[in-house]
C-alpha cells in the first residue's frame, strides 16, 4: 500500500504546483470593478463575523494587517446578510510575470503569500482574540515520503485559494 | 507520553512520543480516560487519504479528565471530566454562529489542503491528517484541546465513561444526519450502515419520531445488536433483496429519510463492489460510493439523503440523475458536535440513549494495534474497539 501513499504526496505535490502556477489574477467581481487588466494585483477578500468597527478600532487593523504596511491597498465594507465585515487587500504594486511569480511563491517569497497569512492570521485575532496554533512539539518525523506534504503544511496558511 | 501513531499504511505502532503542550491561551490539557476506533480512520490507515506523516497520532473519539488550563480557558477547570467534540471549532467565526460547527473558518491550521481539493476548509479534527489541522490524536495518554470552553463538555456525574465516550463523535455524527435529513414523526428510514454512527442515526430517528426505522448491513450480529438495542428493524443485503423489502415496509412509496453511514470503503455482495473496489485501488476514482448510490436509487420521490459516511474527493457512477428527477434533497456534513452534545449527555443521563453496546472490547494502549486489526477485519464481533491510556 506504500504506492498509494507516495501517490496522494504527488498529488497533493500537484495540487500546490497548480496553485503556484494558477493562482494569480483570478478576483472578486465586486472588488475588481474598474480594474482594467487580469495581471493586476487580484484583491484577497476574507469576511470577518464582526462590526466594521471592531475590525479597525481607532482606524488600526490587528498588526499582521497594519505590519504589511503601504505595500497593500485595503479596503472594509459591511457584509450583506449579517455576515459581519469583508476585509480586501491587494498589493498596491504588483504586476508581475506569471513565470518571476511563480518562482517567488515557490520559495514563499511571494508577498501574495504574507498577504492571505496576514488575512487569515487578522480575522482569528478580531474574532477569537488569538492566532490557533499548530500543535508542539511534533510527534511526526519527515520521511522522503512525505517531503512534498511537509512542504505544503509549511505554507499552511499562506497558500489557498483565499 | 505513549500514543497510538500511524506508521505508513497498514502500520501502527505505540510508542513514545512528546506530550502536548498548552500552544493557545484557550487550550486544555485532557488526560486521556477512553479514546475509540472510528470506521474513519481505517481510511487514514489503509492509505485513502494522503496527508498523514509517520508519527501522526491517530484517535478523534475520546473523553478524559482536565489536567492543565489556558488563561482564557472560563468553563472548565482542573479536575473536570469531559467528553471532547471531535471537530475543532472557535464558536465565533459566522459558521460557528450558525451552529455549523465542523465548518468552522479558524479550526484547521493548515487550511490551504481543503481549499484546493474541495473550495473552501472544514474545521480542524483530532487524529485526522494534515489535512485537518495536522492536530495529534486522542490515543494518547494527553491530548491537547484547543477552544476548550466550545469544544469540551463536562459529563454529567450519573453517566458512565462508557456511556458518555461515544457523545464524543458517534452520537452526535448520528444525531446530525437525522436531524438534518428532516427526520419528522410518521418517516420510514433506511440507514445503510450498523456500526456504531449506523446505529446513533437509526436511534435518533427513532427518538425524532419515525415510523419505521430499518437499518441494512451485512454483518448478522451488528444487526442483532440493532435490533436489541435500538428496537428498530434491519435487512442482511447479503441475503435480502434490499430494494424489494425497503418498497415493501414503506407502502411501495420508498424511505422518506435515507441516510448513509458507510464512507469510502464500502462493499456490496453484487458486481459493483469489484468495479469500485479496482477503480479505487488503480486511483481512477478515490471512493466507492456504493452505499451512497443505494440510498439515492431507494429513496422515495421528493425524499431526503444524507451522507454521514466520510468521503475523501471523487466517486463514479453518481446518479445524479435521480437526484434530479426525483426531486430529492441531497445533504452531508461533518458532525456539527458543539450543537447536539449537551443535549446528548441529557438523554443519555435519563437512559434514552443508551451506547455501551458499542463497546464490544476495551484494551489498555498497549494493544491498540491488535484492537485496530480486529476492528478493521470485523474479528469476534468488533464494533468498536475501546482503548484505556491511562488505566
Amino acid at each position: 500500500m506504500r504506492w498509494l501513499i507516495g501517490g496522494g504526496a504527488v498529488v497533493a505535490g500537484g495540487m500546490v504546483a497548480r496553485r503556484l502556477l494558477g493562482g494569480a489574477g483570478r478576483g472578486n467581481d465586486h472588488w475588481q470593478r474598474g480594474q482594467a487588466q487580469r495581471r493586476e494585483p487580484r484583491w484577497h477578500v476574507a469576511t470577518v463575523n464582526r462590526p466594521p468597527s471592531d475590525v479597525a478600532p481607532g482606524g488600526r487593523f490587528p498588526e499582521p494587517l497594519a505590519g504589511l504596511g503601504d505595500a497593500v491597498e485595503v479596503q472594509v465594507r459591511p457584509a450583506p446578510g449579517d455576515r459581519g465585515t469583508e476585509i480586501a487587500v491587494r498589493l498596491r504594486d504588483g504586476a508581475r510575470l506569471p513565470v518571476a511569480a511563480a518562482a517567488r511563491r515557490a520559495t514563499g517569497r511571494d508577498p501574495e503569500q504574507a498577504i492571505r497569512a496576514a488575512l487569515r492570521e487578522s480575522k482569528q485575532l478580531i474574532e477569537t482574540s488569538e492566532v490557533l496554533r499548530p500543535d508542539y512539539p511534533p510527534t511526526t518525523e519527515p520521511t522522503p515520503v512525505n517531503k512534498p506534504l511537509r512542504m505544503a503544511t509549511r505554507q499552511g496558511r499562506r497558500e489557498g485559494r483565499l | 507520553m505513549k500514543a497510538l501513531v500511524w506508521e505508513g499504511a497498514n502500520e501502527l505502532a505505540v510508542r513514545q512520543v512528546p506530550d502536548p503542550q498548552i500552544r493557545n491561551e484557550q487550550d486544555a490539557i485532557v488526560r486521556v480516560r477512553r479514546t475509540v476506533t472510528c470506521g474513519s480512520d481505517l481510511h487514514l490507515l489503509g492509505g485513502y487519504i494522503p496527508f498523514m506523516e509517520r508519527g501522526d497520532v491517530l484517535g478523534h473519539e475520546f473523553l478524559g479528565d482536565i489536567v492543565e488550563v489556558g488563561p482564557q480557558v472560563r468553563n472548565h477547570k482542573v479536575g473536570d471530566r469531559v467528553v471532547v467534540c471531535s471537530f475543532i471549532s472557535c464558536g465565533k467565526c459566522w459558521y460557528c454562529q450558525q451552529q455549523q460547527f465542523s465548518l468552522c473558518d479558524n479550526g484547521n491550521t493548515n487550511p490551504m489542503i481543503t481549499e484546493n481539493i474541495w473550495g473552501s476548509a472544514p474545521g480542524g479534527c483530532y487524529g485526522y491528517s494534515h489535512a485537518l489541522g495536522g492536530f495529534a490524536g486522542s490515543h494518547a495518554e494527553y491530548i491537547r484541546v484547543p477552544y476548550a470552553d466550545q469544544g469540551a463538555f463536562s459529563v454529567p456525574d450519573g453517566v458512565s465513561d462508557e456511556r458518555a465516550l461515544f457523545a464524543s463523535d458517534s452520537a452526535p455524527t448520528g444525531w446530525m444526519g437525522a436531524d438534518l435529513a428532516g427526520v419528522k414523526p410518521g418517516d420510514v428510514v433506511a440507514v445503510w450502515g450498523a456500526g456504531a454512527v449506523g446505529q446513533m442515526a437509526a436511534r435518533a430517528s427513532v427518538l425524532l419520531g419515525a415510523d419505521r426505522v430499518i437499518v441494512i448491513d451485512r454483518l448478522d450480529n451488528r444487526l442483532q445488536m440493532a435490533q436489541t438495542h435500538l428496537g428498530v428493524e434491519t435487512l442482511n443485503y447479503e441475503q435480502q433483496d434490499v430494494s424489494g423489502e425497503l418498497l415493501e415496509r414503506s407502502g411501495g412509496r420508498g424511505p422518506d429519510v435515507c441516510i448513509e453511514a458507510v464512507g469510502m470503503e464500502s462493499h456490496s455482495s453484487g458486481p459493483q463492489f469489484w468495479y469500485d473496489q479496482v477503480k479505487q485501488q488503480l486511483r481512477i476514482e478515490s471512493d466507492r460510493p456504493i452505499a451512497a448510490r443505494e440510498a439515492i436509487y431507494n429513496c422515495r420521490k421528493g425524499g431526503s439523503v444524507f451522507v454521514l459516511g466520510v468521503f475523501a474527493a471523487l466517486v463514479d457512477k453518481f446518479p445524479l440523475g435521480a437526484v434530479m428527477n426525483k426531486g430529492l434533497t441531497l445533504r452531508g456534513a461533518q458532525q456539527h458536535g458543539q450543537r447536539y452534545i449537551p443535549m446528548l449527555l441529557e438523554r443519555m443521563a435519563r437512559g434514552e440513549l443508551v451506547t455501551e453496546h458499542l463497546a464490544t472490547h476495551t484494551m489498555p494502549l498497549d494493544e491498540a494495534p491488535r484492537g485496530y486489526e480486529m476492528f478493521k477485519q470485523k474479528l469476534d464481533g468488533c464494533v468498536r474497539a475501546v482503548f484505556q491510556p491511562t488505566s
